[in-house]
């Protein structure tokens, strides 16, 4: 291995933890913020850099209201007292906080921030491990944040934490089914999965949202409806696409505990859910490892789905390739759309209320396990249609319908409650 | 009491889905957050906010002028009209206030004074606004109208010192009251 990708990596491995780590505090700020606009308040705007604690006269008081906050938070965490009951399982009470960052923290190695970069002849993919099993290695390492939440439940020994525990196991689980089948179509086009390939190639086709431009032009162009049979194709496909937008983008708000699917730490029932017991910087830890998947999250949807790092509309390809101020420019991009997506997690937070954990079991397992798997077959009828031919996507549709209606007979016929005479 | 059975009402397929609903929903808030933002919150002008939502900012922004005349602040002595100080150090307040907040110490009237018939009059009063709890026990027992609640509610300090009020920050608190307590009448 070369020495420039060997010290690449280690640059790119610290850069990257911190842009995330940054991004968990920007969270923080957005999410109180930005509530507090919503709800008609004013928010933290007055934390200032207290300089008078090392002996200056007066804090510095910067008119960038209150965006220290986060800095605030933190030393408020590490300095509290940090307190472990008597009756925990030590060893797994101190092994859950670690269990929920960790992951959260390993799946941003493979989203690519940026375009790649050319340094001294080699070019440098800006993700740290630029996997061809992106997706891929993103669930399995994520699935296991839910043993922190699940182990700081059980080893917590106490009921409430236990209940939150629970939740959040049978939550998790669930919806990662919804989430691994959604998102089949949009590998199924992209016929890979390699994150950064998939975001390349989302620069000349368009976003898998906004088919708007390919290589022939702009939709309104001739040269976009060069091959009408692929762009009409193409434009079939956003059918398939934007279900597997809706289950994914819900099943990451499932899989990130936030609202409105927060069952698992709902103060109105489990006084705090399964980190009733932690304090200081292990509640700390949760607090962060759940902001992370959140950013992990969002990344995700906007690599798959919005294009990536990429600016669209055909100005990528006037930049040069591999210039480093492309490359910066394209991880300021990616953060901006990874930001307008915290804001949109933040946005629903406030709009939609909770689900009753019923609601939330059957809309994963009865809605969107269903709607997914059906996603897939339509997906690969529009896919498969230049080689199959109409009659072979008029029989498939059919038979499509037929099992889906099918299916959601025997979903309604589950939603059903037993008649109380049948007892 | 007739029995009223209420009918669930029947969704049609758009609001089975309810993302519409959803969407809808997020301008909602969306707009009222850009309205928060703005100023433009329903209420903002008459609860004089600061600029963003209703809040109005504390140590920049007072709302005094809305203190209702009855409001308990701290504790002052008055003086009358004609810059006499009223209390006779009769010390009622002092043995009234519940959490002992008061120290009097008295003093004499010299014999050359005007007001030697008065004879009395605080040497030193002090009053511990970390005791004090606003209750007005003072002002009700004073028999001379010497001391009463102001609508001062700011009293910070550094340290416990500074919260003690002594004669002369109380005058200045409280200033001057006018009216008329009889015996004090020269004319009389």
């Amino acid at each position: 291995m070369d020495t420039t990708l060997l010290i690449a990596a280690a640059i790119k491995i610290a850069v990257f933890i911190g842009i995330t780590m940054s991004f968990v505090s920007i969270c923080v700020i957005f999410e109180r913020r930005f509530s507090a606009i919503i709800q008609d308040r004013v928010g933290p705007n007055r934390t200032m850099i207290p300089l008078s604690i090392l002996g200056f006269k007066k804090d510095l008081a910067l008119p960038i209201g209150g965006l220290t906050q986060p800095v605030a938070d933190g030393l408020k965490f590490i300095l509290k007292e940090d307190f472990t009951p008597s009756y925990v399982r030590k060893f797994f009470f101190w092994l859950a906080p670690v269990l929920v960052v960790v992951p959260a923290l390993l799946t941003m190695a493979v989203i690519p921030f940026g375009s790649p970069m050319e340094i001294a002849g080699n070019v440098i993919p800006m993700a740290v491990a630029d996997l061809n099993v992106g997706p891929l290695y993103i669930f399995a390492i994520a699935s296991l944040s839910v043993y922190g939440i699940t182990l700081a439940g059980w080893a917590s020994n106490s009921k409430y934490p236990f209940f939150g525990g629970v939740r959040a196991c049978a939550q998790m689980i669930s919806y990662e089914i919804a989430l691994g089948l959604s998102i089949v179509p949009v590998l199924m086009f992209f016929g890979g999965l390699n994150l950064g390939h998939i975001v390349e190639d989302q620069v000349t086709n368009g976003w898998l949202l906004l088919p708007l431009w390919n290589e022939g032009g702009f939709i309104i162009s001739s040269g976009y409806w060069a091959d009408p049979q692929a762009s009409i194709q193409r434009l079939l496909l956003l059918i398939p696409i934007i279900i597997s937008f809706i289950i994914f983008t819900t099943s990451i708000f499932a899989e990130t505990n936030r609202m409105p699917f927060d069952l698992p730490e709902c103060e109105t029932e489990l006084v705090g859910g399964y980190h009733t017991e932690y304090s200081s910087m292990k509640f700390a830890l949760f607090f962060m490892g759940e902001y992370a998947a959140m950013v992990v999250g969002s990344a995700l949807i906007v690599t798959l789905f919005l294009g990536g790092w990429s600016i669209g509309f055909g100005i990528d390809n006037l930049l040069p390739v591999g210039a480093w101020w492309v490359s910066l420019l394209h991880i300021g991009v990616f953060l901006g759309k990874v930001t307008f997506f915290i804001l949109f997690f933040i946005l629903v937070r406030w709009t939609v209320p909770r689900f009753r954990y019923d609601q939330l079991m059957n809309l994963g397992w009865i809605v969107f396990f269903e709607a997914a798997l059906i996603n897939v077959f339509l997906a690969a009828l529009v896919i498969a249609y230049p080689s199959i031919g109409f009659v072979g996507v008029a029989i498939g549709f059919a038979l499509l319908i037929t099992a889906s209606i099918l299916l959601i007979k025997i979903a309604k016929g589950s939603l059903e409650k037993p008649s109380a005479t049948a007892v | 009491m007739a029995i009223i059975k209420v009918e669930r009402p029947k969704l049609s397929i758009g609001e089975k889905i309810y993302f519409g609903a959803i969407f809808k929903g997020m301008v909602i808030t969306l707009r009222h957050a850009f309205r928060s933002l703005v100023g433009k919150t329903t209420g903002a002008k008459e609860l004089n906010s600061s600029g963003v939502g209703v809040t109005m900012q504390y140590p920049e922004q007072k709302w005094d002028d809305q203190l209702p005349e009855y409001y308990r602040g701290a504790p002052a002595l008055v003086t009358d009209e004609r810059d006499r100080e009223r209390c006779v150090s009769c010390q009622l307040c002092e043995f009234i206030c519940p959490p002992k907040a008061i120290k009097i110490t008295p003093g004499e009237i010299p014999s050359d004074n005007e007001w030697a018939k008065i004879e009395k009059r605080p040497l030193e009063f002090d009053i511990d606004m970390i005791r004090c709890i606003y209750c007005g026990m003072c002002e009700e027992v004073c028999p001379e109208q010497a001391i009463y609640l102001r609508p001062d509610y700011v009293i910070t300090g550094t340290d416990r010192n500074e919260m003690v009020h002594d004669k002369d920050r109380l005058y200045e608190i409280g200033g001057k009251r006018v009216g008329l307590v009889n015996k004090w009448n020269d004319l009389k």
